[in-house]
């Protein structure tokens, strides 16, 4: 018996993992790009199989339900997935200073809820009451320091107790989601549906909806970039992020960097929470941001900090998700495949990531090939 | 490894080429559905069913949108059917989506927008905007009168005394819609066994599992000998079947989950309106603005009785009352037939007309019976009538 175990550790296992060196950069986003595109064609299959459709059918009902008849002249859809893109986008680059800081902020869908019920209240307390010239900022200042508090509690927190701030975040959307559900029912009334608000940044029919909030995120993208790139803000979130020891070493006041960069990620999340309530639904209920908070957290985490890669992930995700919808609307799918398409994608990028960090070596094969 | 992708490749190729055949569906009219839930929930299962049913039988193509919350949602989703699959007729199917509906169909005058229990089509402006319903509280009356049986049956049995003849109900919300739905049950019961009483319990939701399965229970312990209920899960009819009390159940048979408490099932079959609307706009016709399905047109139906639980000549006094109420010999409600607070009706004004301030504005009492459903389409009897308790009361 006792022999046995010793053959057995002595044996090399079928493979091992082994971290590799810093992979050059091109490769490693080669490896993403050919793992995005070839989930996306093995998830395509997939749906044709249930479907009976065609995957070149398959991929035309997606582009149909992303972008509707572009060749009639009607760019509705087009707009509205533009805008689509910027709510998701814009709750990602609220993430980005958080995560460069390697602060796990899990709290945008509550950010952003509380934002929008910062929106909602101005919305419906002062409409017809003020100018719409006096109300669109007070709207915004609102949201914003809406997101922020909620943002910067868990940091505080954090500063000064080091308590676990993906948790305390997480918690906090479901206080945000409660508090929401409590003023639906207050305002609410019988039918337990705020009606819409006609007042709101943004009005709700038209087209103008769609620039204004995808213009107000492009602007967005930009000052999140600048910011972390050149300004001393960005510096020091870059340098807490990789050592909080470092930080402390060259002067930099660690909890001052956690909270000021809290309250930017929670206003961000807050503008995002903003454009939702006030531009485009102009009701608030406990699913307006939808789980798009999450999304972000991933989002941003493939965006590496970056917020145009950070932009271009977003408007993959976007369009499958909507395009995979669409599949599901027209061959008569739950409408739970979308969730399922889009997830598969992702755990595919994420899993993808595992080989970028590491080799697998098989025992045996190639043996001496390498070392 | 290579090999098993080059196979895997070569088979998604062939698919890609293979399978592509044109889309089914001869004739130039796409219909798009919207659905609050999937078909997990009976009250749009039986929309579902409906729209594939009658998209079949015109020989149209339907795409269809599940789990639309009643929110600014339902006028993306109208946008998209619209803007992306070139639907020219949309159909909601639950009561909060009608103002967004609306909004969507100010924005495309030459698409027609169907909508299920609203009520606010025949005072709006717009003319692609209809409301429809279904006389269901005939179909709620039929189903009483099959519960009356059984608790006569009971009472004959031995197992409960005439007075004791106690009924529960469990209802999602105290609006005119439920109102008038137990009430035309009560009033069936009653018409065969005349010294029944009924408890009422409201969840405050549409479909709330445990909620409805807490509330049926609830009234059985307070002593009712059979439940009946208008929410759309399977908790009333569950709670039914572990307790042994017999169901009158809603939206579709429960049968096959409830197999020994089942007795019958009242709905509203959808498909006479999809074709009738199918219909008007392949043929260029106008579509009613307020369209009240009837037991005349099929669209309120019994599913099959339960001969296991029901009592003896269920089936045979059933088609001897729908004929009464075909021929128009019986009337619902008939104020001979009922009381509020010991005098008959003589009068009652009804808030027909959608307004803020709920206003009664329409007399609905003509001839000794109260016209339900003639002056639109949706419920408004509200009335409270002697015989039915209120446990609680849920406007949400």
């Amino acid at each position: 018996m006792a022999e046995k175990t010793v053959t057995k550790l002595h044996r090399e296992p079928l493979f091992h993992i082994v971290k590799r060196d810093d992979m050059v950069w091109w490769k490693a986003w080669g490896i993403r790009a050919i793992t995005i595109v070839v989930s996306i064609f093995v998830m395509v299959f997939i749906s044709s199989l249930l479907t009976g459709k065609g995957m070149i059918q398959t991929f035309e009902i997606m582009y149909r339900g992303v972008f509707g008849r572009i060749e009639t002249g009607s760019f509705k859809m087009l707009f509205k997935y533009f805008e689509e893109v910027a709510i998701l986008l814009c709750l990602a680059l609220a993430l980005t200073p958080a995560f460069k800081m390697k602060f796990w902020n899990c709290g945008a869908e509550g950010q952003a809820l509380m934002g929008g019920l910062g929106a909602m209240v101005c919305m419906i307390e002062l409409e017809g009451k003020l100018p719409l010239a006096v109300l669109i900022p007070i709207i915004a200042v609102v949201s914003i320091i809406c997101g922020a508090v909620w943002g910067v509690i868990p940091a505080i927190f954090k500063a000064f107790f080091d308590t676990n701030e993906t948790l305390f975040t997480l918690m906090m959307n479901y206080i945000a989601t409660q508090i929401i559900a409590y003023y639906v029912y207050i305002k609410g009334g019988g039918s337990n549906v705020i009606q819409p608000v006609e007042a709101g940044i943004a009005p709700s029919t038209g087209n103008a909806h769609y620039f204004i909030n995808a213009g107000i995120v492009a602007v967005l993208t930009l000052v999140v970039y600048i910011y972390l790139k050149y300004s001393k803000h960005g510096y020091e979130i870059s340098v807490v992020g990789e050592s909080q020891n470092t930080a402390r070493y060259i002067g930099i006041n660690v909890k001052k960097v956690i909270i000021r960069t809290m309250l930017i990620s929670g206003a961000v999340c807050g503008i995002a929470g903003m454009l939702i309530v006030s531009g485009i639904d102009h009701s608030i209920r406990t699913a307006s941001v939808g789980g798009q908070g999450f999304t972000a957290i991933m989002m941003a985490w493939l965006g590496q900090c970056n917020p145009f890669i950070t932009l271009i992930m977003t408007a993959i995700i976007v369009f499958l998700n909507t395009g995979a919808g669409k599949v599901a609307d027209s061959c008569h799918l739950n409408s739970a495949f979308a969730d399922i398409f889009v997830g598969i994608v992702i755990l595919c990028v994420v899993g993808c990531e595992f080989f970028i960090k590491y080799s697998v070596k098989i025992r045996g094969a190639r043996k001496g090939n390498k070392e | 490894m290579k090999r098993i992708l080059a196979v895997l490749l070569a088979a998604m190729m062939v698919f890609a080429f293979v399978a592509c055949s044109p889309a089914e569906g001869s004739k130039d009219l796409k219909v798009g559905f919207i659905f609050l839930h999937d078909e997990n929930s009976t009250y749009d299962l039986n929309f579902i069913n409906a729209a594939k049913e009658a998209c079949q039988k015109m020989g149209v193509e339907y795409v269809q949108k599940t789990q639309i919350p009643e929110s600014n949602d339902c006028y993306t989703a109208a946008v998209e059917l619209i803007e992306s699959d070139g639907c020219t007729l949309i159909f909601a199917d639950s009561f909060g989506h009608e103002s967004f509906l609306m909004k969507a169909a100010a924005e495309y005058p030459d698409v027609e927008f169907c909508h299920a229990t609203g009520t606010q089509a025949h005072t709006s402006e717009l003319k692609n905007f209809h409301n429809a319903f279904a006389s269901i509280y005939e179909g709620r009356f039929l189903a009483g009168v099959a519960a009356g049986m059984k608790l006569n049956e009971m009472i004959a049995a031995g197992q409960f005394t005439a007075e004791e003849a106690k009924m529960g109900y469990v209802g999602a919300f105290t609006f005119a819609e439920v109102m008038s739905g137990y009430t035309s049950f009560y009033l069936g019961a009653k018409s065969v066994c005349p010294t029944v009483t009924m408890d009422v319990k409201f969840t405050g939701s549409w479909y709330n599992e445990q909620l409805e399965k807490e509330a049926a229970q609830a009234l059985i312990n307070g002593g009712c000998k059979l439940i009946s209920q208008h929410a759309d899960s399977m908790g009333a009819p569950t709670a039914c079947e572990t307790a042994g009390v017999p169901n009158v159940s809603y939206n579709g048979s429960t049968l096959s989950a409830c197999p020994n408490t089942f007795i019958v099932s009242s709905r509203i079959n959808w498909v006479p309106y999809f074709e009738y609307i199918i219909d008007c706009v392949l043929n260029d016709k106008e579509i009613a603005t307020d369209w009240t399905g009837t037991i005349e047109t099929g669209s309120v139906v019994l599913t099959d009785v339960n001969t296991a639980v029901a009592a003896e000549g269920t089936v045979e006094k059933l088609a001897d009352v729908k004929a009464a109420l075909l021929d128009g010999s019986i009337n619902v409600f008939d104020t001979a037939n009922f009381t509020i607070g010991g005098e008959t009706v003589t009068s009652y004004k009804a808030d027909v007309d959608t307004d803020a301030n709920y206003e009664k504005d329409t007399e609905v009492v003509e001839n000794g019976v109260f016209y339900e459903s003639k002056y639109r389409s949706a419920p408004y009897f509200d009335a409270r009538i002697d015989g039915i308790t209120l446990l609680d009361e849920n406007y949400g």
